[in-house]
């Protein structure tokens, strides 16, 4: 568990960075760091393995004040990701990934089998690529390796600095979902920074919006997208960020993995919509109101069940969570 | 030509001691200069004040003239009564490989990737295990590139080393001068120049050695 604590960074020069920010990231929880370019998102993370001073307030590590803690000790205790992977040339694979193993003393042997567990986790195999260098790696291969260096000593917390930003599209998509698949298992407390809103969207349990050193909302994907608290917060999203996504989906998917809602045959003002329509577009018909009940039919014009926003929303926030189980194969 | 070959043929012990003197001499000097050089060179990278005074102080010290410096290095060492031979020379010779070594050493501790660098710092490396582990290996050929350029420049001002009674390959050049004899200038050249070329030579195969592959190029 993190909690920043009206934690406020102001550079030498008078820059202030981070201003007054206060939330708790919950254990095992990603949060993800969002914001313009310059609004202090790195400066943050930074902050909390003691790469930045904090100029003013806290940040607590498990209850206990980072400052409190040895810097080394805390470092070593912290998982570190960044956007040029900052493997080290000079040494293989395996070399890097065991650098904080091999820091805090463990054997030979324990290091070989934890080597060997984390390039499983990436479907990499640990005897093809130990003994190779960063550079006779592809662009994703090294960022993998980077996320596994950053997991080797099993550190409770990982702060990761926009860890994918260097990947194209696809690629990028693919190592979001391995990554989100390997959260699941090793149940990390995460700080992820992004400037990307899908990615966002994506991967965060909760975004936390900035804008010039200021926290501008706190909250889930789905709540930020559907009740953003300001018009900045609205603006930032844009108008059709989120449902963009959703036009990926149909409402079958939907049924499949959360079900539909019981429908009332009682209300009068009724409209039906085919199972096979994205989100996107039930969403907006949902949203114009243009009926008190939206029945989802099928091609036979069996009824289904009903549709709501608060499906839809639902819906939203566990395809983020779900996503590898759904769109791996595409 | 033949007449060469007959003056290597009977000069050849000679030629071989006074080439091994001016490896002695040129080795010990630069072991010297690497034990002060490179170690200053890093310690720098930490304060950059000095950094300034001290890199200038080295530039100037390679643009005084090597005679003039050997010059001045007798009455100096006169003091001790070791105002010539190998003592005097050894010592311009050390002051002489400073520049390169402390210059290299410096720059290329600096330019080390500052991302490289705050990577070894989050992953909680003490300054120390940054220094071995990350700065040292990535800066390693630019630090051998101003060990060979060192290395170079003092086999070169080594000749020098004749006049102030230090002997070496100079001896020959000094005394080909003096008699007139254009074979010993030539040899006393061309050994120059080949163990020049030999000590580089095994450098180069140090340099490759010893760097990571992965940052050869
Ligand atoms: N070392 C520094 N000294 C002075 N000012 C700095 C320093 N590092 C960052 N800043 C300033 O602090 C502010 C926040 O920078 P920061 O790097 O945290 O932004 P960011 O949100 O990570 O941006 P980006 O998305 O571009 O990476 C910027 O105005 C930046 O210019
Ligand atoms: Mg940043």
């Amino acid at each position: 568990m993190i909690t920043f604590d009206q934690t406020t960074k102001t550079y030498e020069g008078g820059v202030t960075a981070v201003k007054g920010v206060d939330f708790t990231v919950e254990k095992g929880e990603i949060v993800v760091l969002l914001g313009p370019s310059g609004c202090g998102k790195t400066t943050l993370l930074r902050m909390v393995n003691r790469l930045e001073t904090i100029s003013d307030g806290k940040i607590m590590i498990d209850g206990e004040d980072s400052m409190s803690l040895d810097s080394i000790e805390l470092r070593r205790k912290i998982g570190y990701v960044i956007q040029s992977n900052g493997l080290f040339p000079n040494m293989t694979i395996e070399e890097n990934v065991m650098i904080v193993p091999d820091l805090l003393g463990w054997s030979k042997k324990k290091k070989k089998e934890r080597f060997k567990k984390l390039m499983d986790m990436i479907s990499m195999s640990s005897d093809e690529f130990g003994k190779r260098y960063p550079h006779e790696l592809s662009g994703g291969q090294q960022q993998r390796i980077g996320v596994i260096r950053a997991l080797a000593a099993d550190p409770p917390v990982m702060l990761m600095d926009e860890p994918f930003g260097a990947l194209d599209p696809i690629i990028r998509e693919k190592i979001q979902d391995e990554f989100l698949q390997i959260q699941k298992e090793v149940n990390k407390t995460i700080l992820f920074v992004s400037h990307d809103i899908d990615e966002a969207i994506r991967m965060a349990d909760k975004i936390v919006l900035l804008r010039d050193g200021e926290l501008m909302q706190y909250d889930t994907p789905s709540e930020m997208l559907v009740r953003p608290k300001s018009e900045f917060v609205r603006e930032f999203f844009g108008k059709d960020r989120a449902i963009k996504s959703l036009s990926l989906h149909t409402i079958r998917e939907l049924q499949d993995i959360i079900g539909l809602a019981e429908f009332d045959e009682g209300i009068e003002d009724t409209i039906t919509i085919n199972v096979n329509h994205d989100l996107r577009n039930t969403l907006s018909m949902l949203l114009n109101q243009e009926a008190d009940q939206v029945i989802v039919i099928d091609d036979d014009g069996n009824k289904l069940g009903a549709i709501t926003i608060d499906i839809v929303q639902k819906y939203l926030h566990f395809e983020i969570k779900a996503k590898p189980t759904l769109v791996q194969k595409g | 030509m033949d007449k060469w070959i007959k003056f290597l043929e009977i000069n050849a012990s000679r030629i071989f001691d006074l080439t091994i003197e001016h490896a002695i001499l040129v080795g010990a000097a630069i072991l010297v200069a690497l034990l002060i050089g490179v170690p200053l060179g890093i310690y720098l990278t930490t304060n950059d004040y000095l950094a300034e005074t001290v890199l200038q102080i080295a530039s100037v010290m390679l643009t005084i003239p090597s005679i003039a410096l050997f010059g001045v290095m007798i009455p100096v060492f006169s003091i001790v009564n070791l105002g010539i031979g190998f003592v005097p020379a050894f010592v311009a010779l050390v002051l002489y490989a400073q520049l390169p070594i402390i210059r290299n050493t410096y720059t290329a501790i600096r330019n080390v990737d500052p991302e490289m660098r705050d990577a070894a710092i989050g992953l909680g490396m003490k300054p120390i295990q940054r220094l071995f582990r990350v700065e040292i290996p990535n800066a390693f050929p630019v630090i051998m590139a101003g060990i060979r350029t060192a290395v170079v420049i003092n086999i070169g001002i080594g000749v020098i080393a004749a006049y102030i009674g230090a002997g070496g390959l100079g001896v020959l050049i000094t005394q080909g001068i003096t008699r007139g004899d254009n074979y010993l200038i030539i040899t006393g050249s061309v050994a120059v120049a080949i163990l020049a070329m030999i000590a580089d030579g095994f450098l180069i195969w140090i340099q490759k050695r010893y760097t990571p592959k992965s940052i050869a190029n």
